[in-house]
């Protein structure tokens, strides 16, 4: 079967899509009217704060919480002792013991107890009158050394049937995908290169801490405004730790400062809802930057193995791959997306990725951005680049002789429709920059990523006032203009002009069921709702306007946001406009909407090539991003400028942890750099412009042709600044980030 | 503890308010004044999000007492346009999409309004190193850069 067989795709010319209108929430942004996470507040509000572990890996023997709430101010304590323990679902188990610990302390920032009180300085004095005795336990945080036979055991018990027996119980789950004969398809090659690759720890980065604010009431109902790129998901997961129903807990979005998968959990809110149920007060909570970094979800850190055969004129005979990711204390690394993308731009007889969820003593990893496809790609890619380079191969060529394309069976299984990768590889080959000149010292890297994309439950309703203007519901938080997108959207079937329609993100209470904002879905999968919505309403329009002319409905279409007689026989009648069927609509049968609930397949898989130009300083090992561009395939670009923004902020961010970005631990399991000046993202004067080309090749599962964009953009930036660096340095690299220590020491050959 | 009543100027209007000794102006100007425009991203001063002016200077008002405005003239993204008129940052910044979740917004205006008053004709470089050090995580700068630019060119041949 092919990956999305579903044709909805229809050919068509767009008057308002591909048009770079202004977004809805663009003055608020720019005023400081809009509200985020931590700019609410509530009468009579309580304000809480966190205790952490200041141990990597420590059993709790006692928490004695009897001087804090004796403080004059404090009017709650929490430990994990006021929650009832899940004993049905592991995975919601894990999130509740991730907000507050239970026997044990798993890493550093772990939450061990919450304090509210009627203001920020009594709640932090009574932070330090909370006594736990801990009991020190022996740590790991490499993921390699987690595996051996004698690491300090997280959790007994845990792994699944798919790992072998004798393995340390550190190592949860084991993933494995492919097709072919790697031992014979590696015989074929004239040469076969292996290496092992390292990356690290890298964090979202959102310049939002989490915070939200809870109520809830003595007959059970309940409150939580927050920042999360999923509220639904927010309802679900704190209704099921606090036993409640999910109907009784109302979650509002607030607007949200960035996310980029991280926002995909619950940290603090179980948290605040206990708090405000044993206060009966309205409780805020809200992170400082340190405990973002030590207390919310990074990404995997990684270690790769890498081999690959390839013949003298580029054709990849076979290939492998085993990586090992460790997602911090809890199962669930991005180990299995990570094998299953590892090779899905090659088009191979002989492919295999074997992959090793493991468990280590630093916070629970989040998603992050294509969770788990930006190392695979670095490891892949960087191999890829080497055997090209040693056969004198343009690496660009090497990649379009072996490129996947439709019909090709991709490496984790579906064989692929009409996709892209062809189309960013020939754009980056004819692009001026592949032929630039380089200078003394500089190198240029490309690189290829993948990203799956997905579509997952959505829900939205369209009204039409009673003057013929549009509001649009949806379920999704805007995390980078998807309101300005679903307005577009809808006044595109509509037939009227972007400023008529009005989108907002509804509360829980609002719509049906919606799955995060993740997966590159919003775009896709909110916008097929929504114009499935808008035809909804544009048929019952037509009812009105054909019963008004006395014609069988099926008479009637509409066109340029009127309805219109159909064909020769359905009389002459002059357009009816939507304002015109909105004024009688009361006459007419009532208020008129369209909605459409869904969870659409055929989210349309992506491709995107990466081309950047480093200059490396042989005397400090510093590397100077010179030139970027990103290729990358948008199927339908919806609003060009959030599409390249998209690609720009994906890519910059993967520059980051190429070169920068990294969780660095002592000895003691304690992270070092808990804050923005020593984890140290890009900044303005690091980088240049950031080029982009849309490629637009329509997804047959989409109305209009949309892909999801928001991903992809961080899978080949890795490998593509790796092969830039190890050009310009003359020698291979092949750990993350590329640091100056570490490049000097490369380039010096030590 | 006993709070220091503060007498200061915000965006021009006479203020007062009381506020705990060792409380950030940042706070102050959230909690005390409910003026959330300015954001706290990290309250060390790596980030940019609270930035602020304070007789004119820009500074990060989570690393200022609130008890230092004591006197001062502070000025922030909530005195940025005068009634319904944008001023052409804030204009430049939406034309040109230079903000996704737009977070760092204020803090980015309010730097670049500050860079504009020091030097009308920046070059990209210099744009990039006065802002270095506002943080932002989604766009890669690029669109913010061309947005300064741009609101630059625009307010010179308008003087």
């Amino acid at each position: 079967m092919a990956l999305d067989d579903k044709q909805l795709y229809q050919t068509r010319e767009f008057k308002v899509v591909g048009t770079r209108v202004k977004r809805p929430d663009g003055i608020d942004k720019v005023t400081g009217k809009a509200r985020f996470g931590a700019d609410m507040s509530a009468p009579g509000m309580l304000i809480a704060r966190v205790l952490r572990s200041p141990h990597a890996h420590a059993r709790i023997k006692s928490i004695d919480t009897s001087a804090a709430e004796a403080l004059p101010g404090v009017h709650a304590v929490l430990t994990r002792a006021d929650f009832d323990e899940i004993t049905d679902d592991d995975f919601t188990a894990d999130i509740l013991d991730n907000c507050m610990a239970g026997e044990k302390a798993l890493y550093d920032g772990h939450a061990v107890a919450a304090v509210a009180a009627n203001s920020p300085s009594v709640a932090k004095a009574a932070l330090k009158l909370i006594k736990v005795d801990y009991e020190v336990l022996p740590h790991v945080t490499d993921v390699d050394a987690a595996m051996a036979a004698d690491a300090p055991v997280l959790h007994e018990g845990r792994a699944n049937e798919t790992v072998p027996a004798g393995m340390s119980p550190n190592v949860l789950s084991r993933y494995e995908f492919g097709h072919g004969d790697i031992e014979a398809g590696l015989a074929k090659a004239d040469r076969v290169i292996e290496r092992t690759y390292r990356t690290e720890a890298t964090h979202q980065g959102y310049i939002e801490p989490h915070a939200c604010l809870a109520s809830m009431g003595a007959d059970g109902q309940a409150d939580l405004w927050c920042c999360t790129q999923g509220h639904y998901m927010v309802r679900n997961t704190c209704a099921a730790i606090m036993g409640m129903e999910q109907g009784q807990l109302r979650v509002t979005a607030s607007e949200i400062g960035g996310g980029f998968g991280g926002k995909t959990t619950v940290f603090l809110e179980p948290v605040a809802l206990a708090l405000s149920k044993k206060t009966s007060r309205p409780v805020k909570m809200v992170m400082s930057r340190s405990e973002v970094l030590r207390a919310t979800g990074p990404t995997a850190s990684s270690s790769i193995d890498v081999r690959i055969g390839m013949t003298k004129d580029g054709q990849i005979t076979a290939a492998f791959a085993e990586l090992r990711y460790q997602g911090g204390a809890y199962p669930g690394s991005p180990v299995e997306f990570g094998s299953m993308s590892a090779f899905a731009p090659y088009d191979l007889e002989n492919v295999k990725t074997v992959g090793w969820d493991v468990v280590t003593n630093r916070p629970k990893q989040a998603a992050y951005r294509a969770p788990g496809a930006p190392m695979a790609a670095y490891a892949v890619e960087s191999a890829v680049d080497e055997l090209a380079k040693g056969f004198g191969l343009d690496p660009l060529a090497v990649r379009l002789e072996n490129a996947a394309r439709e019909g090709t069976r991709a490496s984790y299984g579906p064989t692929f429709p009409a996709i892209g990768l062809e189309a960013t590889l020939r754009a980056a080959k004819d692009h001026p920059h592949w032929s630039a000149p380089l200078g003394e010292n500089q190198g240029r890297g490309v690189a290829c990523g993948f990203w799956f994309n997905f579509g997952g439950d959505t829900c939205v309703s369209l009204n039409i006032t009673p003057d013929g203007t549009v509001t649009v519901s949806e379920g999704n938080p805007d995390i980078g203009g998807s309101r300005a997108s679903m307005s577009m959207m809808a006044a595109e079937e509509l037939g009227i002009p972007y400023e008529q329609v009005r989108t907002i993100v509804a509360d829980t209470g609002s719509l049906g069921q919606n799955e995060v904002t993740d997966g590159s879905r919003v775009t896709f999968a909110v916008g097929l709702a929504t114009i499935e919505a808008a035809r909804a309403a544009k048929r019952e329009m037509c009812k009105r306007a054909a019963q008004v002319w006395g014609i069988d409905e099926d008479a009637v279409e509409w066109e340029d946001g009127a309805a219109r007689p159909a064909g020769p026989n359905a009389g002459k009648h002059p357009p009816m406009t939507i304002k015109e069927i909105a004024a009688i609509a009361s006459n007419t049968g009532g208020p008129i909407a369209g909605h459409h609930e869904a969870n659409p397949e055929g989210a349309g898989v992506s491709f995107a090539t990466h081309m950047v130009d480093t200059e490396v300083d042989p005397d400090t090992g510093a590397v100077k991003i010179l030139r970027y561009t990103v290729f990358q395939d948008a199927g339908k670009a919806v609003h060009p400028d959030y599409v390249e923004g998209q690609f720009q902020g994906g890519a910059v961010q993967g520059i980051g942890w190429a070169l920068n970005e990294e969780y660095i631990y002592g000895d003691d399991g304690v992270l070092q750099n808990a804050g923005f000046l020593d984890y140290r993202i890009p900044v303005a004067s690091d980088l240049p412009m950031i080029d982009t080309v849309i490629l637009e090749i329509p997804n047959p599962g989409h109305p209009y042709g949309v892909r999801g964009v928001g991903e992809t953009s961080i899978v080949p930036p890795l490998a593509a600044v790796a092969n830039a660096v190890s050009e310009a340095a003359g020698v291979r690299l092949t750990q993350l980030p590329m640091s100056p220590p570490k490049v000097l020491k490369a380039v010096q050959g030590l | 503890m006993s709070k220091i009543h503060v007498t200061t100027s915000v965006n021009g209007d006479p203020t007062e308010f009381l506020c705990d000794a060792d409380e950030t102006l940042l706070d102050a100007l959230r909690d005390r004044l409910g003026m959330t425009g300015s954001k706290e991203g990290c309250g060390t001063g790596d980030c940019g999000a609270c930035s602020v002016t304070v007789d004119g200077r820009l500074v990060c008002s989570c690393l200022m007492l609130g008890a230092e405005a004591e006197g001062r003239e502070i000025g922030t993204i909530e005195g940025m346009a005068k009634g319904d008129q944008l001023h052409p940052l804030q204009r430049k910044f939406i034309e040109h999409a230079a903000l996704q979740c737009g977070i760092c917004t204020p803090g980015l205006l309010v730097a670049a309004k500050s860079l504009l008053e020091n030097n009308p004709d920046p070059t990209e470089e210099e744009t990039r190193y006065w802002l270095a050090g506002n943080l932002c995580r989604c766009t890669g700068y690029d669109k913010i850069i061309r947005a300064v630019l741009d609101a630059a060119q625009e307010m010179r041949e308008a003087s």
